[in-house]
């Protein structure tokens, strides 16, 4: 162990964002990124119950689900799936600039990250609206009328059972929206914060976790998106 | 420590390679949907959503060639508690009907 107080004296000449009681800005960082991780699994189980939920009452109510299923549109969620993608490059390029010390091109990359965001949430607003129009939001107004195999044979659907299906479409869709709507907010400050220059190659923990963040939300889309929107089409 | 720091960076080319597979993973995904393969439909599309999960945490979120290992046991022990939430959860349900 070095004398405390030579070290101190030391790093707050090489890194004004290295704080006291970590021994150096690798330790720092790792520490940073362990509490990330376990918020992250917390959001996992978080998520992983409504999945759970989701796989359930499918099982149970089979033909009303994926009657509700074949009811999205696909095409919309493709296109948001491919939206989070993209945006998952530019926020890992984000880090790779704030590494190399580049701030315009950090602050580039988080600007592009939002608006990618928020093409994500204006395709979902559309989906919703859709919804709205034909009565597929649970509640008094909802109405669910039976659907017809690739055959023209008619398949009877309980509508309470498919408003279950809708249900849980808002209930998983809407969090994960929620989730992006903090993750646009928290872009948008760092970026803010990256054009003023506070993150340099020795310190940029903040875009590394809200990486972190983002991708995870990614995650959760890249399953949401076959369980609701895929896996029911042939049934 | 020293040696792990500037570890976990790959080059751009290789970030935008593995979106491109991402990307065609998506792809791909949409495309099984519409062929009826009867019970492998799900099976696949989720094959597919674990493939791409993957690829994001390994290299997105760094967790291949992270310098902490405590960070690669707390990422596995949060996907081994969601197995035991829906496997138990699912043994359950899934066997409720052989009587």
């Amino acid at each position: 162990m070095h004398d405390s107080q030579t070290t101190t004296v030391e790093h707050e000449a090489h890194n004004p964002a290295l704080l006291h009681h970590f021994a150096d800005a690798q330790q720092q960082k790792n520490a940073a990124s362990l509490g990330m991780w376990l918020f992250l699994v917390t959001e996992i189980m978080f998520f992983g119950g409504m999945f759970c939920a989701y796989l359930v009452y499918r099982l149970a109510h089979f033909n009303a689900f994926a009657a509700g299923s074949q009811q999205l549109s696909i095409w919309m969620g493709a296109t948001n799936t491919a939206v989070l993608i993209v945006s998952s490059v530019t926020v890992v390029l984000a880090v790779k600039a704030a590494e190399a010390g580049k701030r315009k091109l950090l602050v580039g990359y988080l600007v592009v990250t939002v608006l990618l965001g928020m093409t994500f949430l204006t395709v979902k607003g559309f989906e919703y609206r859709e919804k709205f129009e034909k009565h597929h939001v649970p509640g008094p107004t909802f109405k669910f009328t039976d659907t017809f195999d690739d055959n023209g044979k008619q398949i009877p659907v309980n509508p309470k059972e498919a408003q279950l299906f809708f249900s849980l479409y808002f209930v998983m869709t809407g969090m994960h929206a929620l989730h992006m709507i903090i993750g646009c907010g928290l872009f948008s400050v760092l970026a803010v914060l990256a054009w003023k220059g506070h993150y340099t190659p020795g310190y940029f923990t903040p875009i590394e976790n809200a990486g972190l963040y983002w991708h995870l939300v990614d995650i959760i889309w890249i399953y949401l998106f076959p369980l609701l929107y895929l896996i029911s089409r042939h049934s | 420590m020293s040696e792990n720091a500037e570890h976990t960076s790959h080059s751009q080319g290789f970030y935008i390679a593995i979106g491109i597979g991402l990307l065609v993973g998506t792809a791909t995904t949409v495309g099984a949907a519409f062929v009826n393969l009867g019970p492998f439909n799900p099976i696949i599309a989720l094959l597919i959503a674990t493939i791409k999960a993957t690829l994001v945490v390994l290299f997105f979120m760094h967790v291949k060639g992270a310098s902490e290992k405590l960070t690669g046991a707390v990422v596995v022990s949060g996907f081994f508690f969601l197995a035991i939430l829906l496997t138990l959860s699912l043994a359950d349900y899934l066997t409720r009907s052989w009587r």
